[in-house]
């Protein structure tokens, strides 16, 4: 797995779309910081970046990666290595240069202007976080549809639905439920309906970490006392964990039965 | 009078005074409590002569005209369950005059009670042992049932409330500053007639409450940095003919709480950053907001219901992306400072957990192409294009620099 | 003595059924085409080999041992495959460094590198190159390692006849250190030069097996072309009687 994840990265770090990636965030991190001259505020407009770029960016590399090397990988299957590391191996590899790209991109604005601001880094080290777990969790999701079908355009198609799913249509459903039972208790289910979207819970998990959480009012109370606790720090964690470990099983069974 | 002068104790020269004699304190550590003061006396020391009330009761209690106390320094007053102990309680005075005083760790600062024509002036009132508890901590500067009083150039922290009225009429608080007080920076309660100008509220529990009270008027304020859960920078509630002018917001979970408001002018404020520039609970009659600044905030106006004459005209709004074709300054389509969201947050409070995300950010952005969705009842026909500059006047910015 | 022994493989696709219970033997030291026109499942059953396709039913065997599940067998097994499509951002030195530590193995690259004159473009990235340098670089990487089975699908596709004709030699020689060849080829003549034995598919079933001779006696026939051709007449009349 090392090996093929070492190839990969080494493939990513040298494609023109991980620099431009990297660029992107380099350009809006300087910009943004540049236009707010406030750390604090502009890392709500950096979380509300990088929760929408991070998946999307994720599932249309992670697809487009899988069908460009789908002939190395077929040579790839014919060495004597398994096949579990040849997928997971690509997974770990995609995921970890556009981590890259995110760490570096966002990372170096930040500790240039973090030198001048004396800002609390703890929100913005868990930005990063959650953003390099959300690409590693789109990659698996996109590196599942390319295993699931060889048409890339179903695949490309399949892989941006269920990041529409998860990214907005979620949400919508999710507040039509809200309204639709707005005579019942909702924290309970606002918090579960949270948990169970990895870029709901990313983001919520972040702005409870910031200023504008006091606009949560009450709801967010709720979720304070519920993700202040061990229990509930443990199963946010657990949640996402779950969402890591989701794409990596089905890639290893999807891997072992597919015919190349 | 001196610690080591024949006359070492303050009880002692009160009783040896005369109506209308002045006592001269010099520097020095007094141990007194429970002073009583039945005629008109003048108090004045350095800022070194510090009366300390050892926590056991309160420090002076004055029923009599024309009592002036100043410049000296008062501590240690602690709660008690049975009585309002406090540094300074007048009851049923006229005339007094209380200025440059240095009010350390007490429970209540300055109570004043059914008392006419009087000042509090440049006071600095502070409580080291910061409580949590809002049942054992009291009030700053606590007027009740008096007149005519100027409170001027204070400055409060560390208390319940930082300034708290209650049947008070005809009196002026300006430029004081209330700041970091547990509960409300400024508090009205069944206050008429009365003006406030010029104060900085800066991180109170909840901001200023303006409550059951008519015609007050409210000039070049400062409200900043009221923020958390049930945070704001002014309430009102239950509030009848006032006038808002000329005030500052920013920063405030909500800047302006509306429970209850009718026929509130509202001219020339600036609302900046405020998670809620104006939120409105219900009963809202007759309200008007000309030449205001609202920018960059997250709400502008939460408002819900029929619009009970409620106007908004030439204001400027940082989220408006209407035009100006004629150039008038004007812009040429109406600006709903009411969208989607601020609605869906107003009936649903569970639903401001999708705060920030994609879903909300498209869904105001369609709202912006196509505005079928948005509530239509509430409305600036005439947003301005710029920034209302309005000149500061009636504003210095002289409030007590601490 | 078998090698590779294939045993009633079957495979589905969908609807279509593209082996329908092979069995056949790879003779160990010996060169054998596998032959069959297009669709018939010449590659879904080398693939079977190399686990690439996993078989409905049926068992492949390596050296006695089924190579079901497994991976480790491919240590002594190199495949080149058809159209070789490789990481457009690697030039051809990184590749052929590359494919030996993914396999864990040494290599022997320099001569083969003379052999078929990489050396002009090993600097050159993959996507810069002309189909025939893609397939010698392909040639590079089959040969390069000392395994005993070469499988090779249309190893002759774009090459000039100089590098055909040394891909001949290469494969005599190989075959003269008692390597063992399996190969596809629409070519013919390619196939009655350097076949020894011939594995004839059609519509999922072996329609012949055994040496060039016993092919040619049988359908008394001169050449390959004529017996593969004279082979698919057969068929045809079998399936449409008449």
């Amino acid at each position: 797995m090392n090996r093929i994840a070492a190839y990969v990265i080494r493939d990513l770090l040298r494609s023109r779309w991980t620099i431009a990636y990297l660029l992107f965030y380099l350009i809006v991190g300087y910009a943004v910081l540049f236009l707010s001259g406030d750390i604090s505020r502009s890392l709500v407009t950096f979380l509300q970046i990088v929760l929408i770029l991070t998946p999307l960016i994720g599932s249309i590399f992670g697809v487009m990666y899988y069908y460009t090397s789908r002939d190395f990988m077929e040579l790839l299957l014919a060495q004597p290595m398994p096949r579990r590391s040849i997928f997971l191996g690509q997974w770990m590899g995609v995921g970890v240069s556009l981590g890259f790209s995110l760490l570096v991109g966002l990372g170096i604005p930040f500790l240039t202007y973090g030198a001048l601001y004396e800002a609390d880094k703890g929100p913005f080290i868990l930005l990063l976080a959650l953003g390099v777990a959300l690409g590693f969790i789109f990659t698996g999701i996109a590196l599942i549809t390319g295993l699931i079908t060889d048409n890339r355009i179903k695949g490309f198609g399949a892989s941006l639905m269920i990041w529409l799913l998860l990214a907005v249509i979620y949400d919508g459903i999710f507040l039509i439920l809200l309204m639709q039972f707005r005579d019942y208790p909702l924290e309970k289910f606002a918090l579960i309906a949270t948990l169970l979207n990895p870029i709901d819970l990313s983001r919520v998990i972040l702005l409870l970490q910031l200023d504008i959480s006091a606009l949560l009012g009450y709801t967010g109370a709720v979720f304070q006392q519920f993700l202040g606790t061990q229990t509930g720090v443990l199963v946010a964690a657990g949640m996402l964990t779950l969402w890591l470990l989701l794409p990596a099983a089905l890639i290893r069974r999807l891997a072992r039965k597919r015919d190349f | 009078m001196c610690p080591s002068c024949p006359i070492s104790s303050l009880r002692a020269a009160i009783e040896r005074a005369a109506a209308h004699d002045t006592i001269y304190l010099a520097a020095g550590r007094y141990f007194e409590h429970d002073l009583l003061i039945r005629k008109p006396l003048t108090i004045i020391g350095p800022r070194e002569a510090i009366i300390d009330g050892q926590n056991k009761g309160g420090v002076f209690q004055v029923s009599a005209d024309s009592f002036t106390l100043k410049g000296i320094a008062i501590r240690n007053v602690s709660f008690s369950e049975l009585e309002e102990n406090s540094a300074i309680t007048l009851l049923r005075c006229t005339h007094y005059h209380l200025e440059d005083l240095h009010i350390d760790s007490v429970y209540f600062g300055i109570l004043v009670e059914n008392s006419d024509s009087g000042v509090v002036r440049n006071c600095v009132i502070r409580s080291s042992t910061s409580g949590t508890d809002e049942a054992t901590m009291g009030n700053g500067i606590h007027l009740w049932k008096c007149e005519n009083a100027l409170i001027a150039d204070n400055y409060v922290t560390g208390m319940r409330d930082g300034i708290y009225f209650e049947f008070v009429q005809h009196s002026t608080i300006e430029r004081n500053v209330s700041k970091g007080n547990l509960r409300y920076g400024l508090h009205f309660m069944f206050s008429n007639h009365d003006v406030y100008r010029n104060n900085r509220f800066e991180n109170n529990g909840a901001g200023v409450a303006v409550m059951f009270s008519r015609n007050i008027e409210m000039y070049g304020n400062t409200f900043i940095h009221n923020w958390g859960n049930n945070a704001y920078g002014l309430l009102l509630k239950e509030i009848y003919d006032g006038v808002i002018q000329h005030n500052h917001f920013i920063r405030n979970t909500v800047a302006v709480q509306n429970e209850g408001s009718v026929r509130i002018r509202y001219e020339e404020n600036d609302f900046y950053f405020n998670g809620w520039a104006v939120n409105y609970m219900g009963g809202a009659y007759d309200n008007y907001f000309h030449h205001n600044n609202f920018v960059g905030n997250t709400f502008e106006v939460s408002y819900f219901g029929r619009p009970n004459n409620n106007r908004f005209e030439e204001n400027y709004w940082s989220k408006y992306n209407g035009y100006d074709l004629n150039r008038d300054g004007l812009g040429d389509v109406p600006h709903y400072p009411v969208d989607l969201f601020t609605y869906l947050a107003h009936e649903v409070n569970e639903s401001i957990i999708l705060l920030r995300s994609l879903f909300v950010t498209l869904l105001s952005f369609a709202e912006k192409v196509a505005p079928v969705l948005t509530p239509d009842d509430i409305y600036d026909p005439t947003p301005l294009m710029n920034l209302w500059h309005w000149s500061d006047s009636t504003t210095s910015t002289s409030a007590l620099a601490h | 003595m078998a090698l590779v022994r294939f045993h009633h493989i079957h495979k589905r696709f969908g609807p279509l059924e593209v082996l329908r219970g092979i069995s056949v033997d790879i003779l160990e030291g010996q060169r054998t085409a596998i032959l069959g026109p297009n669709g018939s499942g010449k590659t879904t059953l080398i693939k079977t080999l190399l686990g690439m396709v996993i078989p409905d039913r049926g068992e492949v065997l390596f050296k006695g041992q089924s190579v079901i599940g497994k991976y480790l067998y491919r240590q002594e097994m190199v495949y080149m495959p058809q159209i070789a499509i490789f990481p457009h951002n690697l030039t051809v030195k990184e590749l052929i460094a590359l494919v030996p530590r993914l396999r864990r193995q040494p290599a022997h690259p320099d001569p083969l590198i003379e052999r078929f004159e990489v050396h002009h473009f090993l600097e050159k990235r993959m996507n810069e190159l002309s189909g025939g340098m893609k397939q010698k670089v392909n040639l590079v990487l089959a040969f390069m390692f000392d395994v005993p089975l070469l499988i090779l699908d249309e190893p002759t596709n774009g090459l000039d006849p100089i590098a055909t004709i040394e891909l001949k030699k290469l494969m005599e020689e190989e075959t003269h250190k008692g390597k063992t060849i399996i190969f596809s080829s629409h070519l013919m003549e390619f196939v009655q030069h350097m076949a020894q034995r011939i594995v004839f598919l059609l519509e999922g079933h072996i329609y012949f097996e055994g040496t060039i001779e016993a092919l040619l006696h049988s359908t008394e026939t001169a050449s390959v072309e004529a017996a593969v051709a004279q082979l698919m007449k057969q068929s045809h009349a079998q399936t449409q009687p008449a």
